[in-house]
């Protein structure tokens, strides 16, 4: 993840000018982010490496560490107390997604298998507004429902506002319901 | 060792369900949008299972090799997971911009005109 997010961003080169500068003031500030990143880099690193001589090590953590100095405000632009609690609760709607996938998709081969499958489908679009406000939550609800058989996101807004195609009924009716309260729950924005 | 071999068959034989449910939903489908429901879902799930079962399998012989590989399995279902929603939702939005209207139950007597091969029902 943090390298296609580095290689896609890097063109960019405000961004990495502005976390030198940025570096001096708010040093504090900072230090967390690089070594969230540092530690991300050098994780892959080893697990794509697979390969533990000493000259090769040293070389990740030369790589790591200037990768982590450059962009280390990319992947976490800002990083307060508030971001652990987040990333604990993520962490626990990830379960509850998986399982979620899963029910879901025994529903959907149920459809592809079934003999009269076009009597049992009912492909139709549906519009609903949530009050989902960070972008982080909208992009995160947007993609748990693609990931959710039987619905897929067609466009979002950063207004919260959703367009959903669903191959049928009951799951256009489970739609924004549970899932939008948990994300809602994950980013603090239940109103 | 018999519940590794018991748990890897179950895996690969879940993951390759679920490939062929994909295969055949993106024929049996009606339109556009709706075959992509079991391309790009039914395919992660099965790609996640069948990659879990040979991570599992890979373990057999513990090792921290054996380890680091499986690990790199892993990451490869993570990644699939992270791109197949957004792959799916670009090609629809694609879709939507091109202005293909979607397949729905009253005006499938339209469509079927043009996918004449769909004349069962």
């Amino acid at each position: 993840m943090t390298d296609a997010n580095t290689g896609a961003r890097s063109p960019e080169n405000p961004l990495k000018t502005k976390g030198k500068v940025s570096l001096g003031q708010e040093e504090k500030q900072s230090f967390a982010p690089f070594m969230i990143t540092f530690v991300l880099m050098f994780a892959t690193w080893l697990i794509l490496s697979g390969n533990f001589a000493p000259l090769l090590i040293s070389l990740g953590l030369i790589s790591s560490l200037i990768v982590a100095w450059f962009f280390h405000d990319l992947l976490f632009p800002s990083l307060t107390g508030k971001h652990l609690g987040i990333f604990i609760k993520f962490s626990a709607y990830i379960p509850w997604l998986i399982i979620e996938i899963i029910k879901a998709n025994f529903h959907l081969l149920y459809l592809v298998f079934h003999p009269r499958m076009k009597e049992l489908i009912d492909p139709h679009i549906i519009d609903f507004k949530t009050n989902l406000e960070s972008d982080l939550a909208v992009t995160t609800l947007a993609n748990s429902i693609t990931l959710t058989p039987g619905t897929i996101t067609v466009t979002t807004g950063s207004d919260g506002s959703y367009r959903v195609h669903a191959i049928d009924k009951p799951s256009a009716e489970a739609l924004p319901g549970t899932m939008l309260d948990k994300v809602a729950d994950i980013y603090g924005e239940n109103k | 060792m018999n519940i590794i071999d018991i748990i890897v068959a179950f895996l690969l034989v879940s993951g390759f369900i679920f490939f062929l449910g994909g295969a055949i939903g993106i024929i049996r489908m009606p339109d556009f949008y709706s075959r992509l429901h079991p391309a790009g879902k039914l395919d992660t799930l099965g790609i996640g299972a069948m990659v879990a079962g040979l991570a599992v399998y890979n373990l057999h012989h513990f090792s921290l090799t054996a380890l680091l590989v499986s690990g790199k399995m892993l990451l490869i279902v993570f990644f699939v997971f992270m791109s197949s929603p957004t792959a799916t939702h670009s090609i629809v939005d694609a879709g939507m911009r091109a202005g293909l209207r979607p397949w729905t139950r009253k005006e499938g007597a339209n469509m079927e005109q043009s996918e004449p091969r769909k004349e069962e029902n």
